[in-house]
């Protein structure tokens, strides 16, 4: 039969859609209105100090549009005027220095793309497959081209004292997030970024400034940034002692685990994006980074890690930013143990969760990078499940 | 030399953000506080969360307890167990502390909240008074637990090995995200995020005081929504049946561990057989923390937390009982 939506003439072909004036700034249309962020009520006692996760099921390309890449608050996201924002550097320098807004515009610019993620991120899984979602199990990462200022050119600007090892970096908001960086990574590749993805850093991402620490742990990455005091020694404060330490089977606890490693998740299909067309062709999709590199290579199983497919990078992988890769398959509709797996520049290849339970136990919490399963179902359905 | 932008920081600027105290004692003002004074200063400022006693209400942090649990499954961390020097706590409560009024102690206050939490962790005596003369002396019990990050010769060298082929016999599932159940349900976007808001608020609002039994159609379906978490195991209503877990309508009111036909775990039949009858307060207790209630039993559950959850689950299996 003939389809009418091709034999019958439709209203948007008939008549006027909006004018230039209806929408200054747009958001995504209606039927892309479960594309959202979304939290899960029992992580933590209040929204205030939570966090929620980025749709990376429905998503494609490699960058995180701003509207629905994740937050993580410690004291809810503040507002602060670029008026009203100040930089401070000051401790082991030679000329302690204030910065308005303005004066940070001033200094040479560079663009960067890098991944953050959230410690955290499938930290939820140690002990078990437990959220049923590519969501809620990897969503606490997120993709954007930063524009600012290296940490550098400004600690070059006040002038690093010999004794200066450290730098302790702090936010305006009422938790102020304090963390301390060696000073040999501040130097390398940190920048402080006003702009992400083209556009002045939203709200709920440290508007007007934040720090990047490309490859590390998200909590390092100080949202409204306003203060870096270079030290000798590290601070050790609370996000840094507490809380973001990794507790070992025998109680011992790992600190200042900042870099995370090598790591990869199929975003479709998986349990929010199951198959709906039956057998046939169908495109397996995912994402890929490293915080010690580039990604050089990622392979897809079906049968749950007995075989591996090296699938195909949409790009070459980028230093510490997100990898899109596909594997193009012809599904023969039976069940699937679907599992992808990265390789970083440095050789290191993503673990199984057996393998970094056999050296972590499963207290651990944070930098749970391990390969994820989703069972795909004859009818396309997918559920998260751990296999021998 | 450099761009000559920005001005110079003034001593009163870099004096009123600079507060951060380090391990050795870099940064710690001249003050004291007492325990006694803790307690009272406790009490207002910071027991709404953290308990009268330091022990966490709902799901805020405990600052005091878990001693000796570090190596054992799902470590209670606080700041007697965990928690290496006592600098960190003393700049997190006078910087960020408490949450929604940060910075409002005094140093003297931080103080003596401070010795109060290391009374809480039986640290320090009742009579203690905590100040900078003294601060580097209080041990704290963890201080030698933590080790610098080892991936590097412990995990890197190991994780290399990319198998392509033949990489294991057999893949059987060993455990399943749907058995647990506890993925939020999804729903239209705009929709749900309205709804999830004001569910959200209400829970901190209760959080603090144990919500009532009582037949509120609201509560009873509240709690058809946990039940979801019970469901892979247990049946309640017409014509339910003893599945994984026992039957449970007429609940409460009943003598543990007496459903006719259920296998039940040895200390499961002991309690029953020691009087232990279920009702609000027993279930509240045993779905908090069903391990530590009844150790070795078998439900493996791992509790839940929100006395409103518990609350909402009871009402809910009296109303399908009826």
């Amino acid at each position: 039969t003939p389809d009418p939506l091709i034999t019958e003439v439709q209203p948007w072909a008939q008549g006027w859609g909006d004018g230039v004036d209806a929408t200054p700034y747009g958001l995504p249309i209606r039927f892309e209105g479960d594309v959202v962020r979304r939290n899960v009520g029992w992580l933590t006692a209040d929204v205030i100090s939570s966090i929620n996760f980025t749709p990376i099921h429905a998503l494609d390309g490699t960058i995180t549009p701003a509207g629905c890449a994740f937050e993580r608050h410690h004291s809810g996201a503040i507002e602060l005027a670029k008026e009203d924002y100040r930089l401070m550097i000051h401790g082991l320098v030679d000329k302690p220095l204030v910065f308005t807004y303005a004066d940070l515009e001033r200094f040479p610019r560079v663009n960067r793309t890098y991944f953050l993620e959230c410690a955290a991120n499938t930290g939820m899984e140690w002990a078990g497959a437990q959220l049923n979602g590519a969501q809620f199990t990897h969503g606490m990462i997120h993709n954007m081209e930063y524009s600012g200022v290296t940490l550098r050119t400004l600690l070059e600007e006040a002038g690093v004292k010999p004794e200066g090892k450290w730098i302790y970096v702090e936010g305006a908001d009422a938790s102020s997030n304090g963390r301390s960086i060696p000073l040999e990574k501040a130097l390398d590749d940190c920048l402080v970024a006003f702009k992400a993805n083209g556009e002045a850093l939203r709200k709920e991402h440290g508007y007007p400034v934040r720090l990047c620490v490309p490859g590390w742990e998200g909590n390092m990455w100080v949202k409204w940034l306003r203060r870096i005091e270079v030290t000798e020694n590290a601070v050790e404060s609370r996000e840094e002692t507490s809380k973001y330490t990794d507790t070992l089977e025998d109680g011992t606890s790992r600190k200042w685990t900042w870099v995370m490693d090598a790591k990869s998740v199929v975003t479709s299909p998986s349990p929010q994006a199951p198959i709906k067309h039956g057998k046939g062709p169908l495109v397996i999709t995912g994402l890929a980074w490293s915080g010690r590199g580039a990604i050089t290579a990622v392979d897809v199983s079906i049968d749950g890690g007995k075989t591996w497919t090296e699938a195909r990078l949409a790009a070459p992988g980028q230093d510490k930013a997100l990898t899109r890769f596909y594997l193009d398959i012809e599904w023969d509709g039976s069940e699937m143990f679907l599992q992808s797996r990265a390789t970083d520049e440095t050789g290191y290849v993503q673990p199984t969760k057996n393998q970094l339970r056999e050296i972590r136990g499963e207290n651990s919490v944070y930098h749970n990078n391990c390969i994820q399963t989703w069972w795909v179902k004859a009818n396309g359905e997918a559920e998260n499940v751990e296999v021998s | 030399e450099g761009y000559g932008l920005g001005r110079e920081a003034l001593p009163e600027e870099i004096a009123a953000w600079n507060l951060d105290v380090s391990p050795d004692g870099t940064g710690l003002p001249v003050g004291s506080g007492s325990v006694e004074d803790g307690e009272y200063l406790f009490s207002d400022n910071c027991a709404v969360c953290h308990g009268e006693f330091a022990e966490g209400v709902d799901n805020w942090p405990k600052l005091a307890g878990g001693d000796g649990t570090l190596a054992r499954k799902d470590p209670v961390k606080t700041v007697g167990s965990y928690w290496p020097y006592l600098s960190t706590l003393w700049d997190y409560a006078h910087r960020s502390m408490p949450f929604g009024n940060a910075q409002s102690l005094s140093v003297d206050e931080t103080y003596a909240i401070v010795a109060y939490i290391l009374y809480s962790n039986n640290l320090v005596e009742d009579d203690f008074v905590l100040s900078n003369e003294n601060f580097l002396e209080v041990e704290m019990p963890n201080a030698d637990g933590f080790i610098v990050d080892d991936r590097e010769t412990t995990e890197y060298p190991i994780f290399t090995n990319r198998c392509m082929e033949n990489c294991k016999e057999s893949v059987e599932i060993t455990m399943r995200a749907a058995v647990l159940d506890v993925t939020p349900e999804e729903e239209g976007g705009e929709a749900a995020a309205a709804e999830e808001a004001p569910a959200a608020e209400a829970a901190t609002e209760v959080a603090a005081e144990p919500a009532a039994l009582s037949a509120d159609p609201a509560l009873v379906e509240a709690g058809e929504g946990v039940f979801k978490k019970c469901k892979a195991c247990h049946q309640v209503g017409e014509g339910a049946q003893n599945k994984v877990g026992p039957v449970l309508n007429g609940l409460v009111g009943r003598a543990a561990g007496s459903v006719e036909g259920f296998k039940y775990s040895k200390p499961m039949s002991e309690k029953g057989a020691e009087g232990l009858v279920w009702d609000e307060t027993t279930i509240a207790e045993y779905l908090k923390d069903p391990k530590g209630y009844i150790p070795k039993n078998k439900m493996s559950f791992a509790g839940l937390k929100k006395d409103e959850d518990i609350a909402a689950v009871i009402a809910y299996i009296e109303a399908q009982s009826k």
